[in-house]
């Protein structure tokens, strides 16, 4: 299995659903809890496993704005993963899940420094990187419904922009995703082969108007004044 | 994949359904709760509004829950001390509530009109408006005046539903969606739901907005328009449709006023009005009989156009051909208003024949047999599925009114209201053009309105002004001033009544309403009004209640603070009898419960209403022998009845709870709902679910449920009568009160034009447009907007401080560079900001992200935080009032002259580079002190629910496994 996430930059309007979503489930989570430092003072700052970047694309009025999350790829090549001097974190053989063992971690930043996708957090409470597990204690977690077997980010994402799925399984919904829809990696000149996969913003078909627009157009009302009854 | 461990100790947890309340959405959540605390807050599948998503705001409820700003316990201003200093000593609640009896008491015996009752994000209007209409005082109103009013209006008034709340995009089926101005709140999740929808089938996505991010971000097309110049783009369509002969000629005939005939008698006395037979019923002209005859008969042949004569000689004209000829002229041209609007001529004319196409060349058909309110029978609703949603860009312009009239027209114009594709209605709506209630005007002592305090006039002779044509209510709704205003102007009571105009109160009560910052224009110099002393050294609003559940800045000029619940914590209704969440398919309501206990000495606001009720003896709270009717407010939810069989909630009526939308009161009817997820959908039939203003069914359903008093057919005004009626007192030319001022007759005169005009915004008019080449305008992000408390611990750290967005490469042409120091100076004053260099904003238009800024210290934030040090308010520089010209004018509400909604985006300014060295945000405000009793903000937050269970990695696998 090769579990991962597949994010529509079409229909993402950058909200921040996702990366409150995961906040809020996994301070309580197995990663938990997440600190946040000067919550109510000068220059908050906290532990996010899913930040949203916002981007501009072109200039004025030609421009486009891109919101971009961004969470840990689950690299199938995983470079956080080789630096690791304690062997704390590692990516598992059955899911492909990159994790972080706390007790192994010593907070070290190697990873962090080694991740392009800027997706590991140190605790600075704890002294432990952290970092997205998509949400392992959720989809495995048999006592759910079936349907919320699926990560924080997914489930409350309120364009429909996020799918989770199994990247190995040819007929699941993000392999199809990615398929019709061209999906892209993010950075793949880097070799990491990250699992998550970002769906290009598409372009409606232009809507035609020839068969709207009359030849001969109308400039007074005199046009629709119907003829007197015959008496 | 090996054995996981228990994350989470199911048995130990609760899951409980409620209703948010970070906005206006009112979403159905799921939340599980643990030790007395919150774990999750998720979206409820099953909720028609949400279907099981949730925003940022909704996600960050932990934190809300969490906040070092919640109110603990009833405050009273510290004798001696002043208001505004911050000093407070707390009081019981008994104290609380036997002193303020006693003061509402003694007002309400006296003259009632001197309470003023206002509600900010007030989510039970008809308990607040029951109340107040029982103690008696027409000085009574919700936000909407500053908020959306000229959406409401303009529907109310049009199509007999409208944008939001009262009406959707058909999100399924449409395939053209034009989004006017900011929408990012007005809906949220909806919205978010709706543009995948559209996109998924490839529907094509418009956004019209000087700013292109939020939902714009994802639009197809971006219409990078000037602030308040929609009217005029939304008119140059029509024109560009009516010359190419693209309009619903079926349509407009069968459901629209677009036949019935206008008397065309220029300067005389019922110019302007429908002509109408001695019954009232307006008469169109039947070509097959060559004579008028009744609009609404189905055997005649109604002409669409034409001049005629009526049999009392007087020449008529069609409402079609009035409207044909005033857009077709040349003014409309995209040509002539692309250079105002700042949208080049092309797109304009393009736009309008993409819609076109959609509308008559991509037609959906949906074979169903239904039967028209005239009886006749139909095989298929026929839909043009071109959308639209517009809310606060549209709305907060002083020519909104007009401007959302004007988009409603083309939507009316395709055919596209109610229409599968189209724009539907919600349930209650629709309802009568307007619907039938009247303002209440008459007070008197110990004695309730006869009627709610708002209403929908028609005619002048509905205005709340008294013989000589003064204002009766304190922010002079329904006056000369505003004279359809159906949501009063809560953003001009602070004021008038410290003016004492038109009369000075006693008493104000703010709930959840932040008056004194980023809810008020002008903010300084409401504070400083809010402080301001007589000669007898009172103040000049002697009494000040404020209710709100955290500290906001308004706490801090209260007299008497009387702390409010969470949303967690508390008993709400989302009633069909005011803003229900319905869909366009399922009228729907809901309701909130205590998913949490209250930890601290705080109640309800409605719990407090329902207790000041039967205190002060209300009529409809007592019984005869004068004993209290109703124990609590989950009672006076369960049996109020407003008429026989209708109360708050739809569902579980009757004894038995087997009832649906009519039923006696049902004893258990809060244990239905809290087993149904907490809220009620009824599921409309295929044949009742489009073209509701004229499907009979449909009618008799809504006739039952008391949503309508009658199966008649509601008919689209194109023409608005009612505007045309107060037009003519203006001109002098009614028979019926007229104003006596000039500046009144000359605002009825422009601005009451009863077929859609564009105007410049007011603001515009009495300022050198040259001087001040910027409009500025405010949009508040989707992860705060209408959050209504924090800063949110988790929210904040998305964005703290906001900055000056400006387009880059006019600010390179100003020589401002990115993040640099400018001063950007209004009419009223100047405000020192950092500006951030971007391309998404239209090139004379400024804008930055609302109510970031916050007084230093409120909502728990340490004094040196980045909202009160670095954020800012925009509102410093808007006025309340219109820009002073030492004219009759100077003292008019900064609004729109038809419905006193807040002109918050008339705003214009401009920008010149800091000098080196100045830097920093300025105006700075002084810091609002701690309550008695709050606990100091933590420095650090590690909130979690249960003692994490963690994975670990085998030392087999560290060894045998490289990666």
């Amino acid at each position: 299995m090769r579990l991962g996430l597949v994010i529509d930059l079409d229909t993402c309007v950058g909200c921040h659903a996702c990366a409150v979503a995961c906040k809020q489930w996994n301070t309580s989570g197995t990663s938990g809890p997440l600190t946040d430092e000067s919550p109510y003072g000068p220059e908050p700052s906290g532990v996010w496993f899913n930040r949203v970047r916002h981007f501009e694309v072109d200039d004025y009025p030609h421009n486009k704005t891109v919101n971009m999350p961004l969470s840990c790829m689950h690299c199938e090549n995983a470079e956080c993963v080789d630096v690791c001097p304690t062997g704390a974190s590692y990516k598992r053989a059955e899911d492909g899940i990159v994790l972080v063992d706390h007790d192994k971690c010593m907070g070290c930043n190697l990873c962090a420094w080694a991740c392009p996708y800027g997706a590991r957090e140190l605790d600075p409470a704890e002294g432990v990187m952290k970092k997205c597990t998509l949400c392992i204690d959720r989809i495995y977690d048999a006592a759910l419904p079936e349907a919320e077997r699926q990560p924080a980010c997914v489930i409350t994402c309120p364009a429909r922009a996020r799918f989770f799925g199994d990247f190995d399984d040819p007929e699941s919904t993000v392999s199809r995703l990615v398929r019709e829809r061209a999906g892209q990696k993010l950075l793949p000149e880097l070799g990491y082969r990250p699992t998550n996969t970002y769906l290009p913003p598409r372009t409606a078909p232009p809507v035609p108007t020839d068969d709207v627009r009359r030849a001969q157009p109308v400039t007074g009302v005199e046009a629709w004044i119907p003829a007197p009854e015959p008496r | 994949m090996g054995t996981m461990p228990d994350f989470e100790d199911h048995a130990a947890q609760e899951v409980k359904y409620s209703t948010c309340y970070m906005c206006a959405c009112r979403c159905g959540i799921k939340v599980t709760v643990e030790n007395n605390r919150i774990r999750y807050i998720q979206g409820n599948p099953d909720h028609p509004v949400n279907r099981g998503v949730l925003c940022a705001k909704g996600n960050a409820g932990i934190m809300k829950q969490q906040s070092p700003a919640r109110l603990r316990q009833p405050l009273m201003r510290k004798p001696g001390t002043e208001r505004g200093a911050g000093e407070f000593e707390p009081v019981s609640w008994d104290e609380a509530l036997d002193m303020l009896t006693r003061r509402l008491a003694r007002i309400r015996a006296s003259d009632p009109r001197k309470l003023a009752f206002f509600t900010g994000r007030d989510q039970m209007q008809a308990l607040t408006g029951l109340w107040a209409s029982q103690f008696g005082t027409i000085n009574w109103a919700a936000h909407g005046g500053f908020c959306s009013v000229n959406m409401a209006a303009a529907g109310l008034y049009t199509m007999g539903h409208a944008f939001w709340e009262f009406g959707d995009p058909d999100w399924a089926r449409s395939k053209y969606f034009m989004l006017w101005g900011v929408a990012e709140d007005h809906a949220s999740n909806p919205i978010k739901l709706g543009i995948e929808q559209l996109k998924r089938r490839g529907a094509k996505f418009v956004a019209v907005n000087p700013v292109r991010t939020g939902y714009q971000a994802v639009a197809d097309e971006w219409v990078s328009i000037r602030p308040g110049t929609d009217g005029l783009f939304a008119l140059s369509m029509i024109h560009v449709l009516l010359r190419n002969d693209q309009f619903d000629r079926d349509y407009l005939l069968r459901y629209s006023n677009a036949p019935w005939l206008v008397v065309d008698t220029p300067g005389q006395k019922g110019h302007g009005l429908i002509l109408r037979d001695e019954a009232g019923k307006p008469l169109c002209w039947d070509e097959a009989a060559g004579a008028v005859a009744d609009a609404s008969r189905t055997d005649i042949r109604p002409a669409l156009f034409g001049d005629y004569t009526a049999p009392d000689g007087r020449p008529v004209r069609t409402v079609m051909t009035l409207l044909a000829e005033r857009y077709l002229d040349p003014e409309y041209a995209p040509e002539q208003v692309s250079g105002r609007c700042g949208v080049p001529a092309e797109q304009i004319e393009r736009l309008a024949l993409e819609m076109a196409h959609v509308a008559f060349r991509e037609t959906i058909e949906i074979p169903c047999r239904w039967t028209d309110a005239y009886g006749r029978q139909h095989d298929r609703f026929i839909g043009r599925p071109v959308s639209m949603h517009a809310m606060r860009g549209i709305s907060a312009h002083s020519n909104g009114f007009q401007t959302c009239r004007a988009i409603h027209l083309l939507q009316i114009l395709l055919g596209t209201v109610d229409v599968p594709g189209g724009h539907l209605a919600k349930a209650p709506y629709p309802k009568p053009i307007p619907p039938g209630i009247k303002p209440a005007r008459e007070t008197a002592p110990d004695t309730p309105l006869s009627g709610p305090p708002l209403g929908f006039p028609t005619a002048p002779e509905d205005l709340v002004i008294d013989a000589e044509g003064r204002p009766l209510r304190i922010d002079k709704a329904y006056s000369w001033d505003a004279p359809i205003s159906p949501h009063g102007l809560m953003h001009m009571v602070i004021t008038n009544a410290v003016k004492g105009d038109p009369y000075p109160i006693d008493t104000l009560i703010l709930f959840m309403a932040n008056m004194s910052w980023n809810s008020t224009m002008n903010t300084r110099g409401v504070m400083d009004m809010l402080r301001e002393k007589g000669e007898d050294g009172e103040y000049k609003i002697p009494f000040i209640v404020v209710s709100d559940a955290f500290h906001s800045e308004m706490v801090h000029h209260a007299d008497l603070v009387l702390p409010d619940t969470t949303y967690l914590e508390r008993h709400d209704t989302i009633s069909l009898l005011d803003r229900p969440i319905s869909e366009p398919h399922a009228p729907a309501d809901s309701i909130r419960q205590p998913v949490l206990e209250a930890d601290r000495d705080v109640r309800p606001w409605q719990e407090v209403l329902v207790e000041l009720a039967g205190r002060l003896g209300f009529p409809a709270f007592t019984r005869e022998d004068g004993s209290r009717r109703y124990s609590s407010y989950q009672d006076f939810i369960i049996h109020y009845e407003k008429e026989p069989g209708i109360g708050f909630l739809a569902g579980w009526r009757g004894k038995d709870g087997d009832q649906h939308l009519r039923g006696e009161p049902n004893p258990r009817q809060w244990e239905a709902y809290a087993d149904n997820g907490c809220f009620f959908a009824h599921h409309l039939e295929d044949h009742q679910k489009y073209y509701r203003f004229c499907n009979r069914d449909y009618l008799e359903l809504a006739r039952h449920a008391g949503w309508v008093g009658s199966t008649e057919p509601i008919v689209q005004q194109l023409y608005s009568e009612p505007l045309q009626r107060f037009r003519l007192a203006g001109e002098g030319l009614y028979d019926g009160p007229c104003p006596s001022s000039p500046e009144h007759r000359e605002r009825l005169t422009r601005y009451f034009d009863p077929l859609p005009i564009w105007y410049p915004p007011l603001e515009h008019g009495r300022i050198d447009e040259q001087a001040y080449p910027f409009h500025a305008i405010t949009q508040r992000p989707m992860f705060m907007y209408h959050a209504w408390d924090s800063q949110n611990a988790w929210l904040r750290q998305i964005c703290s401080a906001n900055v000056l967005y400006m387009n880059r490469a006019r600010a390179e042409a100003m020589g401002i560079p990115d993040l640099s120091w400018v001063w950007v100076e209004s009419h009223l004053g100047r405000m020192r900001v950092q500006v951030k260099c971007i391309e998404a904003v239209e090139p004379d238009t400024v804008w930055t992200w609302n109510a970031i800024g916050k007084q230093p210290g409120a909502w728990g934030l340490s004094t040196d935080a980045d909202e009160g040090r670095r954020g800012f308010l925009l509102n410093h520089l808007i006025s309340e009032l219109l820009p002073q010209r030492g004219d009759a004018l100077d003292g008019m509400t900064n609004s729109d002259p038809i419905t006193g909604q807040a002109a918050w985006y008339d705003l214009r300014v401009r920008i010149t580079p800091a000098d080196p060295g100045e830097a920093g945000t300025w105006p700075e405000f002084e810091p609002v002190r701690p309550l008695p009793g709050a606990q100091p903000s933590p420095g650090e937050v590690r909130y979690h629910s249960h003692r994490p269970v963690r994975l670990g990695r085998s030392l087999w696998d560290v060894l045998t496994r490289r990666g």
